[in-house]
């Protein structure tokens, strides 16, 4: 390479270094608090109740107890196990565009597990997404959201899960090609995005508030879900819990859009959903978010629950321009009212498979779970949900709660296509076009 | 917890917990057999019975959430003109084999013939596709629900 | 309780006959639910005191009251009804006041007479018992006429018979066969009784209506699973999902707190949860947490099953038949070549499998519904540890058969668990452990070569390859490497080939077990060898009735039956676009069926069955209504799995689980059907399953004729049909 060639390469190699710095600074974004814009105060200098740790009724449990509730609260163990598998040994596959990552053993085992953590080695995985090794982890561990976690609960859930028998389990290698198997370039994206700092109660909030900050953003991590992602796959809390699709799943708009978001929602109807997962005129929690309420939610304290609600009704609304205004009233009760596609096939199958438990009108004649009329998936006029729903059904273990068979291995893409449109065209305010092979996208990206 | 329904007319009162399905309390509580289990997902209708009139899948269907709802079933569903239209159009065209789904069917045709006297093919197929007979006596079940709706017009 | 209503309902059931609807039919199901006293066994048949028994199938009392025991189980097919027809046929007894009697379990009063042993299969039910029962008919009339010539002093040909009645001609006295019972039990069965011209049926070859039916609409029959005994527990029961693992653990801590729950029963390779009602017995067995020894099979999969078996369809097999010169016949000509493969399949009979047992230290009572039950009880015997006159069987009626009560493994299973519970259980399958723990449709591979000269076929090898499920079920029918289930239609072609050559390959899967499913080997051999015949016909250049037209000389009767099909369904005149008739045709059980199906197929290769013609010769139809219904709703069976039906294995264990993902045809898919009964003189032939095995070959041949895409496998491969390959 001559000098010239050389120079022209170095300044180009500089400005695009440059561009991109700047590029990712403003990806950044503000925190996930942000949006309160009272002065935040050390957790150490907080006056008011501490928003951390466990609620009351547990103040005196040995810490194991108070580790395993902020645990559920964190939901670790949904992400830590494979269906039918030992619970928290790992090996659930992320379906990412690029590859495959299979969740870690988190039982106590020494060669397998985190046997041989130390609490720091812990708070490094846990804060800082380092991995014992020092390698960093892959963001599909949410340490963006734990990291605001204290060191005292962190520690607390480590002691819960060194509790538990060590079960031996390797998980399988991740399946990521090149550029995305380079671990040590998610070094940078550390650096950039993992603020690294634990929660700061904001004085100017209640002490509930502050509680429900603290179970949101530090443990539930709604966001990860909820907020939508930039280029860098970082969470752009300018836009927080405006909805996102992730691993195939729609998680809807929970700002406090009246419209669109979960402004409209009494208190009571936000409380339900929670803690069972369902509310009446809103729909059923199914997929990830079935997952979150079954095993994180529904275990937690009431007050808890309520704390989250009051923390969410003032996050700010933001506009889901793609979702109605209204929702759909029920269907007419005849097959021959109301709305149906052009496509013969997807009537076939609702009127098979779909109208026992969902009727013509969409109110379900056998459990208030299995109504359409109302949830945001039959309203999404890109029928994402409603598409999984059909493909994966739902399995939900709340108490009371009912769930739904699969129906993905026996029914064609096409098939799928047809019978979600059928249900957005019957029972949503607009009707979806999703094609068979957006069905085909759908399947490659639920975790497995 | 006691639990008092009113199936076919009579009052029936057991024991049962509210989340059990109707169907075990119909058959293993209180011995009414007619109504048949198949698949538990309400994919196949052979637990077929009315709430109020209405056909309803009791193999999901919560004992607590009937309430004060009138419950039929195919011990008596013959009670009802249209119920008993239904079985004798079923005998006359000899739909049954096994007789197991039937049961169901026969709820879920008398439901729709209640509702539509007069169905045409697309109605059948409407009210009566979430019924699956595994003989396969489809081409009579249809043929016996025309029967008997045009019986109820003469 | 109110259980107990269901028990005197029963009771009061078996002790008065229950009225009939208009036609005045009387019947009574001698129900076998008995509420006390478990320690008097009912069998083998003690009641036949103060009746007139001359044979294993009729009583007759003093009443007048003919009750005929039930050598074949109901499970749809309406043996019970031509059963009847056929025994009260020769002995002139009056059909509007029968009661049936399921038979008790012994192989010499009630074995089958094609198999030996007291089984319902194969479709033969009326083809194996049609002299017999005829004889046992006429030896009773014959009896009963003796006695009233007896007593009339007169010459018995003087006297003649008809509705239960003997009368003599020229006195023209008369006594029912009632009073007649007594003095008949002391006559002695005569020999060669001569049978009835068929032109004198007064009730063979009429459309009767069946004795079963009228309480199938009211709730009142009682299958298998509505057995209720005093003190009954319920119980449901897992195995381990990976065929032939064990259990390892069980954590029953939460299980054991569900209200309802009484016992978890744990067993080697399996567990069951018994309580009060099956739905604590559920939750109960929702709420353990069982760690399993996989052992090793944990690796088995569908794909590698395969490739096995295509690997083992290219050796060598025993030859099951050959003629001409294979070898001359295939150089002669154009020659091609197929492969034609079937999935696993379920049975997904209605009623899941289930049976009542009740085990004391010395007998174990079996109630269930089962197409073996000399079988049940024997196997019962061993698991209970019993000898076998120390178990009672009472069989139900039967929510579908289809194959899967020709085992035993479920009363086995059943008798296990009831080994630990005080008092009787009812042990019910969820539809889930139904279909992920049945006894499987085996995979077959068929490799077929055949030539072609003048548009006619010159050699034809078809090489069968797939379990041998004679081998394990009843050995007679596996004999040098052959087994006569699995090329049973393979060896009986119908058409005039001059050489021919048929080899079986036994290639049993892995850890899968196998068994008969309706239509059993012929569904196989009927698929690969029309849906062979429409590619060869293809390659002559021929339409494909003309094309067999051309080979069945020697079968009149199915070329018979495949011109009448052609006619009926208009075959050869024009159809809409993407829309195709296929047409097959079979000699299978002794009946001769053509079946045209016309399908109508889109774009991305959905299947819309329109209309399905078929044309049988079945000999003399004994209820002609049944041989249409069993031939309606075979088809639909058959069909559904051509279109849906597939098993597939992962890890050692089946993925499939209830009907959202193990598919059935639904009323708004299935198609028109027309079945034309071509009247004949001929012994009857079988018809249950004649229906299940025509279906799928001409559905794939209606697909072929609308889109040129020849396939190949089951179920139909909508991808393949959308990519648009043509062979
Ligand atoms: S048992 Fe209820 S629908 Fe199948
Ligand atoms: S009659 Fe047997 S399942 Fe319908």
């Amino acid at each position: 390479m001559s000098p010239a060639a050389r120079r022209i390469l170095v300044s180009v190699v500089a400005i695009v270094a440059a561009a991109l710095a700047a590029g990712l600074w403003i990806l950044r974004g503000p925190g996930p608090m942000a949006f309160a814009d009272g002065p935040k105060v050390a957790l150490a200098d907080y006056r008011a109740a501490d928003p951390t740790g466990v609620p009351a009724s547990l103040a005196k449990a040995n810490p194991v107890e108070r580790g395993a509730y902020l645990a559920r609260a964190a939901d670790c163990m949904v992400c830590h196990t494979t269906q039918g598998g030992q619970e928290y040994a790992g090996g659930l596959g992320f379906k990412l565009p690029f590859g495959t990552l299979y969740s870690t053993n988190i039982t106590p085992d020494k060669e397998t597990g985190i046997g041989n953590y130390t609490d720091q080695d812990f708070l490094n995985a846990v804060h800082r997404g380092t991995r014992r090794d020092g390698a960093p982890l892959y963001p599909a561990m949410p340490f963006t959201s734990y990291t605001y976690m204290s060191d005292a609960d962190a520690l607390a859930i480590k002691a819960y899960l060194f509790s538990l028998s060590p079960v031996r389990a390797t998980a399988p290698a991740n399946t990521l090609p090149f550029p995305f198997n380079q671990r040590w370039a998610m070094n940078f994206w550390l650096g950039l995005f993992n603020p690294d700092t634990r929660f700061e109660p904001d004085a100017s909030k209640s002490p509930e508030w502050n509680r429900g900050a603290y179970l949101a953003e530090a443990l539930a991590h709604c966001g990860e879900c909820h907020t939508p992602r930039n280029l860098a796959f970082a969470l752009n809390s300018r836009r927080k819990f405006a909805g996102a699709v992730t691993a195939g799943w729609r998680a809807f708009n929970i700002s406090s859009d009246k419209a669109t978001g979960i402004g409209g929602w009494r208190d009571e109807d936000l409380v339900a959903y929670l803690a069972v997962g369902h509310a009446d005129g809103h729909g059923t929690a199914s997929g990830p978010m079935g997952e979150a309420v079954d095993h994180s939610f529904s275990q937690l304290a009431p007050e808890d629950i309520r704390a989250v609600v009051a923390y969410l009704r003032t996050v700010p609304p933001i506009i889901s321009p793609d979702l109605p205004a209204t929702l759909a009233p029920p269907a007419p009760a005849s097959h021959r009212q109301g709305g149906g596609t052009a496509d013969a096939r997807g009537k076939v199958i609702f009127e098979g498979a779909c109208v026992s438990c969902h009727g013509w009108t969409g109110e379900s004649s056998i459990s208030p779970f299995a109504t359409l009329t109302g949830a945001w998936a039959v309203n999404d006029p890109g029928a994402t949900n409603v598409a999984q729903i059909v493909i994966s059904g739902t399995r939900r273990h709340t108490e009371g709660a009912v769930s739904m068979p699969a129906f993905g291995n026996a029914y064609s893409d096409a098939e799928i296509a047809a019978v979600a449109n059928f249900v957005t065209a019957r029972f949503g305010s607009k009707p979806s076009q999703i094609t068979a092979q957006d069905i085909a996208g759908l399947r490659k990206q639920t975790s497995q | 917890m006691t639990t008092t329904l009113t199936i076919n007319g009579e009052a029936k009162s057991f024991d049962a917990p509210a989340d059990m399905p109707l169907l075990w309390v119909l058959r293993d509580v209180l011995g009414m057999t007619g109504t048949q289990f198949g698949c538990g997902i309400a994919q196949c209708g052979a637990c077929t019975v009315h709430i109020d009139g209405k056909p309803v899948r009791s193999c999901m269907l919560p004992v607590g959430a009937v309430r004060d709802r009138a419950v039929t079933t195919i011990e008596g569903v013959g009670a009802s003109p249209v119920g008993a239209k239904v079985q004798k159009a079923w005998l006359d065209l000899e739909v049954i084999q096994c007789g197991y789904c039937q049961s169901g069917q026969i709820m879920s045709a008398a439901a729709l013939l209640a509702a539509t006297p007069n169905p045409d093919d697309s109605d059948i197929d409407a009210a009566m596709a979430g019924n699956i007979c595994r003989c396969g006596t489809y081409v009579r079940i249809r043929a016996a629900i025309k029967q008997a709706a045009s019986q109820r017009q003469s | 309780m109110a259980v107990a209503e269901k028990i005197f309902d029963g009771l009061s059931r078996r002790a008065v006959l229950t009225g009939g609807l208009a036609g005045g039919i009387l019947l009574s199901f001698h129900l076998p639910v008995r509420a006390f006293g478990v320690n008097e066994p009912v069998q083998p048949p003690d009641d036949t005191a103060g009746k007139f028994a001359p044979n294993a199938f009729i009583r007759i009392d003093a009443g007048g009251t003919t009750t005929l025991v039930m050598p074949q189980v109901e499970m749809g097919q309406g043996v019970y009804t031509s059963i009847s027809m056929i025994l009260a046929e020769e002995l002139d007894a009056d059909f509007s006041r029968l009661a049936l009697e399921h038979a008790p379990p012994s192989d010499k009063l009630y074995g089958n007479p094609m198999f030996g042993i007291q089984a319902t299969g194969n479709s033969n039910s009326i083809r194996a018992w049609w002299p017999h029962l005829r004889a046992a008919g006429a030896s009773a009339r014959a009896m009963l006429v003796q006695a009233a010539a007896q007593q009339w002093q007169v010459d018995p040909a003087s006297c003649t018979t008809a509705n239960s009645e003997v009368m003599h001609k020229d006195s023209g006295r008369k006594l029912s066969y009632g009073e007649l019972a007594l003095a008949a039990s002391s006559e002695v069965p005569p020999k060669d009784v001569p049978l009835k011209d068929p032109k004198d049926f007064v009730l063979i070859g009429k459309p009767l209506k069946r004795l079963d039916t009228p309480d199938k609409v009211n709730g009142k029959a009682v299958y298998g699973i509505d057995a209720i005994l005093p003190n009954m527990k319920f119980a449901t029961l897992k195995a381990c999902p990976v065929f032939g693992g064990k259990v390892a653990k069980v954590d029953d801590s939460a299980a054991k707190k569900i209200p309802g729950v009484q016992k978890i029963v744990v067993l080697d390779d399996l567990v069951a949860v018994v309580g009060d009602h099956m739905w604590a017995a559920k939750k109960g067995l929702d709420a353990l947490v069982i760690d399993w020894d996989e052992g090793p099979n944990a690796h088995i999969s569908s794909t590698d099953i395969w490739r096995d078996l295509r690997a083992a369809s290219e050796k060598d097999g025993a030859v099951a038949k050959s003629a001409g010169d294979i070898v001359k016949g295939l150089a002669t000509g154009d020659r091609l070549d197929a492969a034609y493969e079937l999935p696993f399949l379920a049975h997904a009979t209605m009623e899941p499998i289930n049976a009542t047992v009740h085990v004391t230290p010395d007998l174990c009572e079996v109630w269930t519904g089962t197409q073996v039950m000399t079988r049940v009880q024997s196997e019962a015997a061993k698991a209970a540890g019993l000898p076998v006159e120390k178990v009672i069987v009472n069989n139900h009626l039967l929510g579908g058969g289809f194959g899967r009560k020709l085992e035993p493994d479920m009363v086995v299973a059943a008798v296990r668990i009831a080994k630990q519970v005080d008092g009787p259980v009812k042990v019910v399958w969820t539809r889930e452990e139904d279909i992920q723990h049945d006894v499987y449709r085996p995979v077959y591979r068929d490799n077929i070569a055949a030539t072609l000269s003048d548009g006619k076929i010159v050699g034809w090898k078809y090489r069968v390859s797939g379990s041998a499920i004679m081998a394990r079920w009843f050995p007679a029918g596996f004999q040098n490497g052959v087994d006569i289930d699995g090329v049973d239609s393979g060896i009986d072609m119908p058409y005039d080939i001059p050489n021919f050559h048929v080899e079986f390959v036994r290639a049993e899967p892995p850890a899968v077990p196998t068994g008969f499913w309706r239509g059993v080997g012929p569904n196989n051999n009927v698929f690969a060898i029309e849906s062979f015949m429409d590619e060869l016909a293809k390659k002559a250049g021929k339409d494909p009735v003309d094309f067999r037209r051309g080979m069945l000389g020697k079968n009149p009767r199915l070329l018979a039956a495949l011109n009448l099909a052609a006619e009926k369904s208009g075959w050869g005149q024009p159809s809409p676009d993407r829309v195709g008739r296929g047409v097959s045709v079979q000699p299978s059980f002794a009946s001769f069926i053509a079946t045209v199906v016309e399908a109508e197929i889109d774009e991305s290769g959905e299947v819309k069955l329109r209309r399905v013609t078929c044309a049988v010769d079945t000999g003399i139809a004994v209820n002609p209504d049944t041989v249409v219904a069993q031939l309606e709703g075979g088809l639909i069976f058959g069909l559904t799995a051509a279109l849906y039906g597939e098993v597939t294995i992962d890890k050692g264990r089946v993925q499939q689980s209830n009907f959202n993902d193990y598919r059935m045809l639904r009323i708004d898919q299935a198609p028109k059907i027309e079945v034309h009964v071509i009247e004949s003189g001929e012994a009857p032939g079988g018809i249950g399953e004649t229906g299940v095995t025509a279906g799928p070959p001409a559905l794939r041949n209606a697909i072929y004729a609308a889109t040129g895409v020849a396939l190949r496998r089951l179920p139909i491969d909508r991808a393949m049909i959308a990519a648009g390959k043509k062979s």
